[in-house]
């Protein structure tokens, strides 16, 4: 089953406005980038992000926000841009936080059709209003609802014809399952190889979840912060 | 008084062999280089990373490979990768045997506010709330007054919470205090040079001293 297709312009096929859109990532670790340029250059707009963070002003999803083609964000962690901050106090960007441990789950139960699930966190705080509170041993769980969405972007490192796909260090963060949660699935790798060259042992993301994959190009990957310490002498 | 690195550094004397651990941002991850010489401690990185290495030398720097607090890393031997997903399954599992993270606030029941000042900006609670609800034991390392001189261990807290009845102990700049599930800050230690009714008047929540209160040790 041949997944390829030429570039992130035809990976985007069937974008529409107003779609809901997952997007691999922590920080700016493990982002789609080609895929983000060709939604930016598609001048698609009214989009609801799921994604763990909003990118920076310049890079990432922050690209999107500069254009408004986002209205709302789903995120757990968005302190990084300040265009976001704008948006956000000028009351032109909806924003739903999400704890980043519910988010996960929320976009895996979503792709292993599991629609609700009881989990700890958040009881007793802002997070828990309206929700179904029970208890379980005697401690308390709240109510969470899967999440789903049009498209998932992810980005790997390796990836096949067939879609089999294998993430690098933490680059994989919320991609494997975002795969698995969206009608259509863009994955980009760095390198892309011809079906039985992967190890069927290491694959991460069986190509099943990808609809279509592409060879990215030009990965800037960019660091958020840069640590480093002196090599000893 | 104690600085960052005291607090960090007496926080490392809680760690015990054998621990997988994870560590917030800002103090707590200064507590990594307070390891005891020869422990086995393995830390934890929410973004999918159990083996925590120090920070790569230049030639080593990779973006695929940072901390959650977007940090350039390394791996140590024995390092291992994974989701998100099952990076907080192992944390509401239960199988992160310590938690040690910042706050604002903590209350003498021992809940915590350390991810939202209303009408300031407003970042997002990241992993905050998972790792408080689920942690076997949380250690909380923080200034014990804000910087107008107002005590952050209170009765109740002001700010939106992140958990509640979840912290167990309490580093500050002036003392190490058990949170007691009856509710009450139990002073156990005093940073050197600090007296106890000091730390009581800038402790809005119930102080409970029991006996002679010694001076922390740090080697």
């Amino acid at each position: 089953m041949n997944k390829v297709v030429a570039n992130a312009e035809v990976a985007i096929e069937g974008l529409q406005d107003n779609m809901t859109l997952m997007l691999g990532g922590f920080g700016l670790c493990g982002i789609p980038e080609n895929s983000i340029q060709a939604i930016l250059k598609s001048g698609k707009k009214g989009f609801t992000c799921i994604s763990n963070n909003a990118g920076v002003d310049d890079f990432g999803l922050g690209l999107l926000l500069k254009t408004r083609q986002i209205k709302k964000m789903i995120s757990s962690y968005v302190g990084e841009n300040a265009e976001f901050e704008r948006q956000l106090l000028a009351g032109e960007l909806e924003v739903e936080l999400i704890p980043q441990g519910t988010l996960a789950e929320r976009i895996r139960a979503g792709g292993a059709g599991i629609p609700a699930f009881y989990t700890p966190a958040g009881v007793g705080t802002e997070v828990a209003r309206g929700k179904e509170i029970r208890e379980f041993n005697g401690k308390l769980y709240l109510l969470e609802e899967w999440l789903r969405a049009d498209f998932a972007f992810v980005k790997a490192w390796r990836g096949d014809t067939a879609g089999n796909l294998i993430y690098r260090g933490t680059a994989r963060n919320f991609n494997p399952m975002m795969a698995t949660a969206a009608t259509i699935t863009v994955a980009e790798v760095e390198e892309l190889v011809p079906a039985g060259t992967l190890d069927p042992n290491q694959i991460h993301t069986p190509g099943i979840y990808v609809k279509r994959i592409f060879q990215g190009q030009h990965y800037e990957k960019r660091i958020e912060q840069r640590t480093v310490r002196k090599a000893k002498a | 008084m104690l600085d960052k690195n005291g607090i960090a550094k007496r926080i490392a004397r809680e760690l015990k062999d054998g621990y997988y651990v994870n560590l917030g941002i800002g103090i707590p991850t200064l507590v990594a280089n307070y390891i005891p010489e020869g422990m086995d401690v393995v830390l934890q990185s929410e973004n999918g990373l159990l083996g925590i290495g120090p920070f790569p030398i230049e030639e080593e720097v990779d973006a695929d490979l940072i901390n959650a607090g977007k940090q350039t890393i390394t791996m140590i031997p024995g390092s291992s990768l994974f989701s998100s997903a099952d990076s907080f399954a192992m944390i509401r599992g239960g199988h992160v045997d310590l938690t040690i993270l910042g706050a604002m606030e903590v209350s003498e029941h021992g809940d915590i506010a350390n991810w939202k000042i209303p009408g300031k900006m407003v970042k997002g609670m990241g992993g905050a709330m998972d790792l408080v609800a689920s942690a076997k034991n949380i250690i909380v390392a923080m200034q014990h007054c804000s910087k107008d001189g107002k005590s952050k261990l209170l009765k109740e807290c002001t700010l939106p919470l992140t958990g509640i009845r979840c912290v167990k102990k309490i580093v500050s700049d002036l003392a190490v205090l058990d949170v007691l599930p009856e509710g009450g800050f139990k002073l156990l230690e005093r940073a050197p040079g600090v007296s106890v009714d000091y730390i009581r008047s800038v402790t809005e929540g119930k102080l409970i001293v029991e006996g002679e209160i010694p001076e922390i040790v740090l080697e």
